[in-house]
């Protein structure tokens, strides 16, 4: 499974560490190559790639690995975005909508309990419908935004992979934490599953379940 | 060398936290009667050679691409 680095990523150890624990092979893989090496499936890990400069994801979006990636998904490819990841799908119109600075001018950092909406994506068929589990949420531009039309098109196609529960943390418009994509192979999610993987480390491991989906659909696949 | 500058600004229905924190820091300073500030960016894009119809549209293309998100940005391409 290649976990992207692009230059500002911070979170591709543990997302790496996150994909080991799940029983896969992670595989680095860098902003500026073409080869995405055959992965099974690719995860974009948080950060503030670029500093965030211009937009959140904007210049990763461009990057060459990303030209791959983007084909790739339309292919079928499961890919994952996580917090600057989700920026970067979005971005790269993967995913619709977009991420803007949180609505009480605050950087976010807690636990965040999430509804898992959604368990029929590429990345969620390990949960059970309406699970809810806690994750670390950590952001300052996690606020998702999108016209009426587009929230109300999410929601009828069960695109809305997980949502906030309890007060609202960064305004996210309908409490709205991750989407996906048509297909369900591109999941873009503004908390970290992969700071929830290990007991003792984080608050659980209820964000394991985000990484040993993929294995039961390559078994599936390959099967 | 020409310029081309490109304003963007966030839509008017997209909330603008920025802005909000500046124009909350008005009064503090004593100015009263400013009902509301929105913040965005400015580019400034030196252009060899001329500025030919050509050149303007790939601008225009590269404001819409990159230095704005059409989602929840606007843009205007202007020659000052």
């Amino acid at each position: 499974m290649g976990v992207v680095t692009f230059p500002g990523s911070l979170d591709d150890g543990d997302a790496q560490r996150a994909v080991r624990l799940a029983g896969h092979q992670p595989v680095p893989l860098w902003h500026r190559d073409h080869d995405l090496q055959d992965v099974d499936a690719v995860i974009l890990p948080g950060g503030f790639s670029y500093g965030d400069y211009l937009r959140a994801g904007a210049i990763s979006r461009f990057s060459p690995l990303m030209t791959e990636i983007i084909g790739a998904a339309d292919d079928g490819l499961p890919v994952l975005g996580i917090c600057n990841g989700f920026q970067v799908l979005c971005e790269a119109h993967l995913l619709p909508g977009a991420l803007v600075r949180n609505a009480a001018q605050k950087f976010v950092c807690k636990d965040q309990r999430l509804r898992v909406e959604s368990t029929s994506t590429a990345w969620t068929g390990a949960f059970r419908d309406a699970q809810e589990i806690v994750v670390p949420l950590k952001n300052g531009e996690g606020c998702y935004v999108a016209d009426e039309a587009t929230l109300d098109e999410l929601e009828a196609e069960g695109r809305v992979v997980a949502r906030y529960v309890g007060p609202n943390p960064n305004g996210s418009m309908r409490d709205i934490a991750g989407v996906s994509n048509a297909r369900g192979n591109v999941v873009g999610l503004m908390p970290h599953p992969e700071h929830a993987v290990e007991d003792g480390f984080g608050p659980g491991t209820d964000g394991l379940g985000f990484f040993t989906q993929i294995r039961a659909l390559l078994e599936a696949q390959s099967a | 060398m020409p310029r081309v500058v490109v304003d963007v600004m966030l839509k008017p229905e997209i909330l603008d936290p920025q802005g909000k924190a500046v124009h909350g820091a008005l009064p503090r300073l004593g100015v009263e009667g400013v009902s509301g500030v929105r913040q965005g960016k400015r580019f400034e894009l030196e252009v060899e050679g001329e500025l030919t119809e050509e050149r303007l549209a790939q601008l225009h293309d590269i404001a819409e691409r990159l230095l704005s998100n059409p989602v929840i940005e606007d843009f205007e391409v202007r020659v000052p």
